[in-house]
């Protein structure tokens, strides 16, 4: 099974190498997404776990018993208004019209609950008014 | 005979804040409802704009004198190069122009996040830049190293120079291959996956004036949110092409090359962009006002999208290897549409220029003749035009049998 989630670790777990045993102790491919460290040394980590189901579910429990917590990610497409000079690129490429252009007013706009974030958009913005945006929350 | 005005006649009301100013938009409704000889007679200024990504666009600066004074070998503004083969403190910074440390095109394709366009539009937002310069050292000019931060309020002079702007009609650009291509005009998707189209069409500046007649040398402009003034013709200015009974080009065909101080200009009308694949460039605001000397001039004005074509091109094989592939042409309203018709496939348009924002800047032009901050000029020459018969030229292909080596970089045989 593949799922994308995110760890939070504590600034004791975060000196740990927890992925290391993910791949070796449990046989689970990881795909680093996003990282961050924080000045506390508080960790988060936004990952893509894949693995057999028996692994996949030993690996979780593994992190579990660590304290580390594990959350399903969710990602969201930000349209930054300010930063979009409206030239209807992005509309072209959007597979489900939520980023909409206007074909009165040429103006576009973008319906967030439409977005099934398939990522077109985000190469073809000269502006890079148009960003991957990963829910999650403060590191603990 | 006819009903004429002059410039002065115009400005005249334009000081008086008499003058009668509308869009290149709205005088398509007014010349339907009026006709084009009453319409002629009222509208003393017509206001035209386009904003998109134009690349032949870039910046003298003279930063003045460090201490010991330096002659500026090689300058760069947060890390992007600007040129430095003229006077000592005098550089000139391209849109175009990438970080030595930018890796291109080396991971395929490149995100080209920060150039040349970026940085002035930094400089204008009045952001701290990074200075850094070297120089091997001279007696009038001891100073080989600098390194230090400035702002747009530190230099001496800053204006934009661009020597290719507002290009009259542009082409639409599709992939007749079989992989994705990054090119100036965006993504362009394989097997005729989409239609990329340029200009304003019915607001564009030269579009609005075919021939010439009022724009030439001198004109006052709307560039970047500030005033500036057209310099030239731009470069590959090219206005014997074939054109529609309206006059208006069916290829790109005339430029501008254009100046203004860029202390006065606004960082919402020159904007840094990043095309994947391709490079980084910037979009420039460009307004032109359109006297309404007789009423033939109105009639240019009141062109709309539906009167505009413009060529199909493939940029797989046609344009990069200049073969010849006759795709036809493409209506301007059906571009605006959303989908165009090539040989019996609908394939969805992407714009690369702000309709909305060259909306916005005529009407900003408007204002400000209206409210007589702006007045009209009188080119003091006027732009070569269909009749000139510019010839447009190739780069020869002559092979040097000398042994000489004039730039290492190239490489030996």
């Amino acid at each position: 099974m593949k799922n994308r989630i995110v760890l939070y670790f504590s600034a004791a777990q975060s000196e740990q190498p927890i992925i290391y045993q993910l791949v070796k102790e449990y046989d689970l491919v990881v795909n680093i997404l996003k990282a961050n460290i924080n000045p506390q040394k508080e960790g988060l980590m936004v990952m893509e776990l894949t693995g057999d189901k028996d692994n996949y579910e030993s690996g979780i429990n593994y992190l579990s018993g660590l304290g580390v917590s594990c959350e399903p990610l969710s990602q969201t497409v930000m349209w930054d208004e300010a930063l979009c000079i409206q030239c209807g690129a992005c509309a072209s490429f959007c597979p489900t019209e939520a980023l909409f252009m206007d074909r009165e007013s040429m103006e576009v706009s973008f319906d967030n609950s439409k977005c099934v974030v398939c990522g077109m958009c985000l190469e073809c913005c000269p502006t890079r008014a148009i960003n991957l945006h990963f829910d999650i929350r403060e590191a603990m | 005979m006819s009903y004429t005005k002059t410039y002065e006649e115009i400005n005249e009301k334009i000081k008086k804040g008499q003058a009668v100013v509308v869009t290149a938009e709205e005088v398509i409704d007014i010349v339907k409802e009026k006709g084009y000889a009453q319409a002629a007679r009222e509208i003393d200024v017509v206001t035209t704009g386009t904003f998109g990504p134009m690349c032949s666009s870039g910046a003298f600066i003279n930063f003045g004198h460090s201490n010991p004074r330096i002659k500026m070998k090689k300058v760069w503004l947060n890390g992007v190069e600007a040129y430095t083969g003229i006077a000592a403190v005098d550089v000139y910074l391209g849109a175009g122009q990438l970080p030595e440390s930018d890796p291109e095109n080396k991971v395929y394709p490149g995100r080209f996040s920060y150039g040349g366009g970026h940085v002035i539009q930094d400089l204008v937002a009045g952001k701290e830049i990074r200075l850094e310069a070297v120089a091997y050292g001279t007696d009038c000019y001891p100073n080989r190293k600098l390194e230090t931060i400035i702002t747009l309020d530190d230099v001496n002079e800053a204006f934009m120079f661009n020597p290719r702007n507002a290009y009259q009609n542009y082409n639409c650009a599709v992939n007749l291959g079989d992989r994705p291509l990054y090119t100036y005009m965006g993504i362009l998707r394989p097997r005729l996956g989409n239609a990329a189209y340029s200009t304003s069409g019915q607001l564009s500046p030269l579009l609005n004036d075919p021939h010439y007649k009022t724009i030439g040398i001198g004109t006052r402009i709307f560039l970047g949110g500030g005033i500036g003034y057209v310099a030239w013709n731009g470069t590959q200015h090219h206005p014997n092409v074939s054109r529609g009974e309206n006059g208006v080009p069916q290829t790109p065909a005339g430029t501008l090359s254009v100046i203004g101080d860029l202390k006065q200009m606004d960082p919402n009308w020159l904007v840094g962009l990043s095309y994947i694949g391709y490079g980084a460039t910037m979009a420039v605001g460009i307004g032109i006002p359109i006297p309404i000397l007789d009423e033939e001039i109105l009639h240019y004005t009141a062109v709309k999208d539906e009167d505009i074509y413009c060529p199909i091109v493939d940029f797989f094989e046609g344009y990069p290897y200049k073969k010849d592939i006759d795709l036809g042409l493409a209506n301007f309203k059906e571009l605006k549409s959303g989908r165009i018709n090539i040989n019996g496939k609908q394939v969805v348009t992407t714009p690369q220029s702000s309709y909305p924002r060259a909306k916005k800047i005529a009407s900003i032009l408007k204002d400000w003749i209206a409210n007589g901050k702006f007045e009209i000029s009188q080119p003091v020459q006027m732009l070569p035009g269909a009749d000139a018969n510019i010839d447009f030229k190739s780069i020869p292909d002559r092979r040097p049998v000398n042994g000489i080596i004039f730039n290492s970089r190239m490489g030996g045989k």
